[in-house]
Formats: C-alpha cells, sequence, structure tokens
C-alpha cells in the first residue's frame, strides 16, 4: 500500500529523518511509534505532500506520490482545529468537498455518519458550542468522510474520554475490516497492542525497528521465564527465590543456552512445577528500552 | 483553481453572513444622510416653532434703517437705555441694539443686549447691514454714489480647459478633480487597512486553531493563501458596492424630501455655502466640469487601483498573519506595511493633489507600494497614457512579487508554532525551497 525509500529531511543542521525505509501493507493498522521529536510528524506531513522530502521517495502502490493522492489519504492530525464560529454542517461540508467529493456526495454522506454516530442533533450548532469531545468527532468524520483507502491518525485518542476513545478505536477496526489501511502515530502503547498489526520505531531521526507485533516480541525475549514451585521436594537455592508465599515459591530463571524443555526438566526435580512461563515483553517496556538503548550511544 | 474557488467561498460567505458584516455595511453609509437629514430637520423645526423676535433699535445718528426679516423685527425708538433694558428684562423684545453717536471715520461703541446670547447669525447680519449703511453713507460723502460702485463691480472666471494629443478639448476644475483624487484615494487607503487586517486575522485564526494543519493536507498553501486574499476581497467589493447602491439613493432621497420642505432662505443659504466651497464657478459650469470627466477611466482605474493596491498589499498581511501565533506579535512586522501605505496615504494630500504633475507626486504614482493611493490622486486630473500604463504594469509586477514573497513565508509560517520568528528567520523562510 504505502513504501518510503530512504526518506532524508533536515530543518537547518537539524536531522528529522536519515534513510527511513518503511513499508505498510495493505489492510493493516500500522503503529508508528517513537518519542517526540523523533521524526514521526514530519514522516507524516512528507507522506501528506505538506512538505517535501529532502531526498528518497514515497510510493503508494507501487506509484510514486503525486498531488491526486490527497484524495486518496485521510489525515488527522495532533494539532488539529475547527473553524469556531462554522456551523458543524457547513464545516463537514467545506472539508469534505476540499478532498474532492462533490456537493451531492458530501451532503449524502455527512447526513449518513451524523446518523450513526447520534450527531444529527448538533447539525446547525457552531464548534464554539459543542464539548471538546464532540468536536472531536466532528474531526474525526471529518477525516474519514471522503472513504480514504489509507488513514493516517496522529495521536487520535488524546483529548477523547475513555467512551469516546472507545467509539474511535471501534469505528478504526471497523475501517479495517473494510480494508482501509491505518498508520496510527501514537505514545499509547496499550493501543498500539490492541490494535495494531504492524510497527515501526523512530528515534532521532532513525528507524529503529520494524515489523509485526509478535516478531518485534520476539526479536526482544530475553529468554527468561517465570517459575512457580509447590512443596519443594528439595531446597531451592537461595539466590533463586524472590518471593515465598505459603509453601510457594516464585523466581525468574534466565535459559542460559538450554532449550526451555531441558530447564524445565531440571526444575521439576525440585517439586510441583505451577508456572512455568516465558518472559514477554510489553511494547512499552521494548519501546523505552530501545529508545533508552539509541540515547545511550 | 477548484480548491481556491472553495476556499474563496468559505471566506466570503463566514463574513457576509456575519451580523457585525450586516450592521457594519448598513449603517455605515446611513450615518451621512442621518446627519444631514437631523441638520436639516432642526433647522426647519426651528424656524417653524419660532415666534418673532423683536429687537428693540435706539440709533442716536438717526442713520440706520435696518430690514426686518421672517425672524427678526425691528422696532426704531428714542427710548433711554434703562427702559430698553427693561423691556428686554420683562421680555418684551429679545435684544436691544444701542448706536450711540459717533463718527462715521471710526464707528465705535455699538452695543447689544441680550437675554441671552445672540446667535452667530443675527451678529453678522447686524454687523453686515451696519456696514453697508456706514459704508455707503461715507461715499455719499464723497461725492460718489454708491450706485456706481455696486455697477462697476465684476466678476471673473477662469475656465479651465486642457487640451489633450488628440486635440479634444475638457473643461476642468481643480477643485472637481481635487475631491475626487481624496475621496478615491482614502477609499482605497481605508480598504486595503481594513481588509488586509481581515486578512491577517483569519490566517492567524486558522494557524492558531490549528485548523492549517488539515487544510495543507487537502491543498496547496498557496490555494489557501489566494483563495483567502480573493474571497475577502470579493467581502470588500459587495460592501462597497451597497455602500455606493445606498449613500447615492439615501442622499437622493432626504435632499429630494427635504429640498421641498426647506424654507426658501435656508436654501439660498446652503447653495451659498456650496458656492464658496467650489469658488468663482456657476452651477452650469460644475456640470460641464463633470461632464468633462471621463468617467469610464475614472471607474476604471479605481477599479484596477482598488483591487491592485489591496491584492498587493494583502499578500503581504497574509504573510505577516503566517508568520505569528497571535495578533499582538504582528506589530514587529506592521512596519514594512504601514510605513509606505502612510507615505502614500501623507503624499497623497501633500505632492499630488498640490500638483499632480510634480517628479514627486510621479514617482509616487509608479511605485507599486505607493501608486494605488498616489495614482487615484492625479487620475481626474488626467495622466499621460504611458505613465498610467507603467504604473498599471509595475502594479501587476509587485503583486506578483509581493505574492511569491508572501507564499514563500506562508507556506512555512503556517506550519511553525512556538517560535517567534524575526526578519532573519523570515529571509531563510523566503530562501529555502520547500
Amino acid at each position: 500500500m504505502l513504501e518510503t525509500q530512504k526518506l532524508n529531511k533536515s530543518y537547518g543542521s537539524n536531522r528529522a529523518l536519515t534513510d527511513v525505509d518503511l513499508k505498510v501493507s495493505k489492510g493493516v493498522i500500522f503503529g508508528l511509534l517513537g518519542p517526540n521529536g523523533a521524526g514521526k510528524s514530519t514522516l507524516i506531513r512528507i507522506i501528506n505532500q505538506i512538505i517535501d522530502a529532502d531526498s528518497g521517495q514515497v510510493l503508494i502502490d507501487g506509484k510514486p506520490l503525486e498531488p491526486h493522492h490527497i484524495s486518496q489519504i485521510g489525515y488527522l492530525p495532533e494539532e488539529r482545529g475547527l473553524y469556531k464560529k462554522m456551523k458543524v454542517w457547513d464545516q463537514m461540508i467545506y472539508f469534505a468537498r476540499l478532498k474532492g467529493l462533490s456537493q451531492h456526495d458530501a451532503k449524502t454522506r455527512i447526513k449518513n455518519w451524523l446518523d450513526k454516530m447520534d450527531m444529527s442533533t448538533w447539525r446547525e450548532k457552531k464548534i464554539e458550542d459543542l464539548s471538546k469531545g464532540m468536536a472531536q468527532k466532528v474531526q474525526f468524520i471529518s477525516t474519514i468522510i471522503h472513504n480514504p483507502p489509507l488513514l493516517i491518525l496522529d495521536e487520535p485518542f488524546s483529548g477523547f474520554d475513555p467512551v469516546n476513545a472507545e467509539i474511535i478505536k471501534d469505528q478504526i477496526l471497523e475501517l479495517k475490516k473494510q480494508g482501509t489501511t491505518v498508520i496510527l502515530s501514537t505514545h499509547r502503547m496499550e493501543s498500539v497492542e490492541l490494535l495494531c498489526d504492524q510497527v515501526a520505531m523512530i528515534n532521532k531521526s532513525h528507524k529503529i525497528l520494524d515489523g509485526t507485533i509478535r516478531q518485534v516480541k520476539n526479536s526482544f525475549r530475553p529468554e527468561v521465564f517465570h517459575v512457580t514451585v509447590e512443596n519443594p521436594v528439595k531446597e531451592i537455592p537461595a539466590e533463586w527465590i524472590a518471593k515465598e508465599d505459603e509453601g510457594a515459591y516464585h523466581f525468574t530463571l534466565p535459559l542460559s543456552g538450554k532449550r526451555p524443555n531441558e530447564l524445565l526438566e531440571e526444575l521439576m526435580d525440585y517439586g510441583q512445577i505451577s508456572r512455568f512461563q516465558e518472559v514477554i515483553p510489553s511494547m512499552e517496556e521494548i519501546f523505552i528500552h530501545q529508545v533508552k538503548s539509541t540515547h545511550d550511544e | 483553481m477548484n480548491k481556491i474557488w472553495l476556499v474563496m467561498q468559505r471566506e466570503y460567505l463566514a463574513r457576509v453572513k456575519k451580523k457585525s458584516f450586516l450592521l457594519a455595511t448598513l449603517l455605515t453609509p446611513l450615518i451621512f444622510p442621518a446627519i444631514m437629514a437631523i441638520f436639516v430637520w432642526i433647522a426647519v423645526e426651528e424656524k417653524d416653532n419660532q415666534s418673532l423676535r423683536i429687537i428693540e433699535v435706539v440709533d442716536e445718528n438717526k442713520l440706520f434703517f435696518l430690514e426686518s426679516s421672517e425672524q427678526y423685527a425691528f422696532s426704531f425708538s428714542d427710548r433711554s437705555d434703562e427702559e430698553a433694558k427693561d423691556l428686554v428684562k420683562n421680555g418684551d423684545r429679545y435684544g436691544f441694539l444701542h448706536i450711540p453717536k459717533f463718527d462715521l471715520e471710526n464707528p465705535k461703541g455699538i452695543t447689544f443686549f441680550g437675554e441671552e446670547n445672540p446667535n452667530m447669525n443675527l451678529m453678522s447680519y447686524l454687523e453686515s447691514s451696519l456696514k453697508k449703511k456706514i459704508e455707503d453713507q461715507r461715499l455719499y460723502e464723497s461725492g460718489i454714489d454708491p450706485q456706481l460702485i455696486s455697477d462697476i463691480r465684476t466678476k471673473v472666471d477662469i475656465k479651465s480647459i486642457t487640451v489633450n494629443e488628440q486635440g479634444e478639448e475638457k473643461v476642468s476644475n481643480a477643485t472637481v478633480n481635487y475631491a475626487i483624487g481624496f475621496v478615491a484615494g482614502i477609499l482605497i487607503y481605508m480598504f486595503i487597512f481594513i481588509y488586509g487586517n481581515q486578512i491577517m486575522q483569519g490566517v492567524i485564526e486558522e494557524k492558531s486553531s490549528r485548523i492549517v494543519e488539515i487544510l495543507v493536507s487537502s491543498l496547496k498553501p498557496f490555494q489557501l493563501m489566494m483563495g483567502k486574499i480573493v474571497g475577502i476581497a470579493g467581502v470588500g467589493l459587495t460592501q462597497l458596492l451597497i455602500w455606493i447602491v445606498l449613500v447615492g439613493g439615501l442622499t437622493t432621497l432626504v435632499t429630494g424630501y427635504l429640498g421641498m420642505q426647506m424654507p426658501q432662505q435656508q436654501a439660498m443659504e446652503m447653495a451659498q455655502v456650496g458656492m464658496e466651497q467650489i469658488p468663482d464657478s456657476g452651477v452650469s459650469e460644475i456640470l460641464q466640469v463633470i461632464n468633462g470627466i471621463d468617467f469610464v477611466t475614472l471607474v476604471l482605474c479605481f477599479v484596477f487601483y482598488f483591487l491592485g493596491g489591496y491584492l498587493l498589499y494583502g499578500a503581504l498581511f497574509a504573510g505577516i498573519g503566517s508568520a505569528v501565533d497571535a495578533p499582538s506579535d504582528a506589530q514587529q512586522f506592521m512596519l514594512p506595511v504601514t510605513i509606505p501605505l502612510i507615505v502614500s496615504y501623507m503624499g497623497l494630500f501633500v505632492f499630488v493633489l498640490q500638483d499632480p504633475n510634480s517628479t514627486t507626486s510621479f514617482w509616487l504614482s509608479v511605485v507599486p507600494l505607493t501608486s494605488p493611493i498616489a495614482m487615484m490622486g492625479r487620475v481626474s486630473f488626467g495622466v499621460p497614457f504611458w505613465e498610467l500604463a507603467l504604473s498599471m504594469i509595475l502594479l501587476i509586477l509587485g503583486f506578483l512579487g509581493t505574492t511569491w514573497l508572501a507564499g514563500k513565508i506562508y507556506r512555512i509560517g503556517i506550519l511553525m508554532h512556538g517560535t517567534k520568528p524575526s526578519y532573519k528567520t523570515l529571509w531563510k523562510w523566503i530562501k529555502t525551497n520547500n
């Protein structure tokens, strides 16, 4: 669906992107991760043709990015706003028409969306009279009104209360079901694990990792197991024990070159094994670890 | 192009639909006819309600006679000061004019007593009547018939006719031309300032409320900028058009209606005031002068400089708006915009309208930053074709130049938040490609 090849961009002496290669498959939710100032927004702006890359190129369905691709992309920026004095309806029509919809199409689609989201009564209200959450909904619909095959959402959940965030999450999943490719840039790692199929992480202008969630997690397996032994028949080495709880001993052991089954066999000698579980890092842990380690370099 | 049109539409409708636009558009032109109407109405009312005021005149010279008018009647007597003053005090007389015995060569001591301060009209009437009487009397005494003097008095009018290259002759009048240049120049000046500011406010609004990031993902910043500038120009033209229709219509209505009601004397006075403003020319000559003005050229020039000046400065206002986060930060960049505007405004009065063909006037009306205002001060006086063409071409180039410049600042500025740019940063933006 979308591919970037050796994208470079710098502002004066600040490098925003260095040789960034990305591949986003069709129909996935792609998480774009990275701390503030890593270059995510620059990358998103380049894809949206708001700014041009210094070198490298962006391909959409294998073809270089062109102005007409604007109508294929829906973009919800992190910094977003609406005309405060404009009515909900007029505003949505305006944004839809800027994306290339005809007056007629814009009207029918907006009407459908307003009905679907129970917002029909707000039609004639001005944005300044709406709550922040309501305005965000208007904004979200405006972003997807032209049924873009590629949707780019920058921190879509910021500013939403949990109920509305849930509604938006459901909408994103439904769009995915309909075949929309979604690029999601966010700090909220729990939503990444929940929603994303693929991720890429950018730090200090470099892409530092990418792949499916499973691939990324696998490559960061510390090869360590949580173990719980109950009613031991043999004394457990004191340096292992992290916690004792009414005859149950909890501890964490590294594989140290063994295969998991070999380790398990060894442990079985100590008593009843009630837990033998590999430690899988959360995306948050990987994120923090990666950012820290590139920072130390 | 289609997107510029959409932006234009939005900018136009968002402003025209506002109540404040409606109020400003409808009320501003009402002000002039309303003020006129109020004055005339007061004058008419006063006349109607006024009772005749009687003024006691005691002339110890037995020489003067004052003609009574609708408002004032003069009663002559030999009453003593005390008696006459009593008449004033008990309200039988409006005032008491005492003319003591004096030497005609040195008339002194004429006094008016009144319960209230006498109005200017009465005083000047009394003064001029007495002056005339004294002068006539002195002429008699020197053996000259005053009638002779008034017969000799001659009126001289110089008719000014301009001859152009084709040999056509036009009756012209400096005062009429002055008025046209004055009004046109001021209108353009005001329009640029008021609507230029609206462009700037609009850009800052889009930038500070972060709408712009969504917009520029749908269209080019340049399209957004042009749509806004042109849309707001439409608002200005609409307002101007409504004003012209309203002012024209209402003035005709008010003067027509009140003209019939106005007492003869008042009408005469008003006509005289009009004459004084346009010295040495009768009504028929003014009409001739107005006929002599090439209105088609004038209107075309006005529309051209009106729009040209607005577009030139509008782009600069948009560029400034894009560079800052809040209107208060815009002050530091306003100087390059306000200085040429004020120079052309001052230049219009100091140079152009005083001497439309001087070297300074020429340069002011040719340099793009000042020409929209300065040239309008010259057009009605007649400008050589090549100068007009040069000025127009330069204005178009100037407009393209400022738009290019502003576009460069705009496309970077609207995405910049939180930094306070200096002229140096602006220059850097202009030099950057993309």
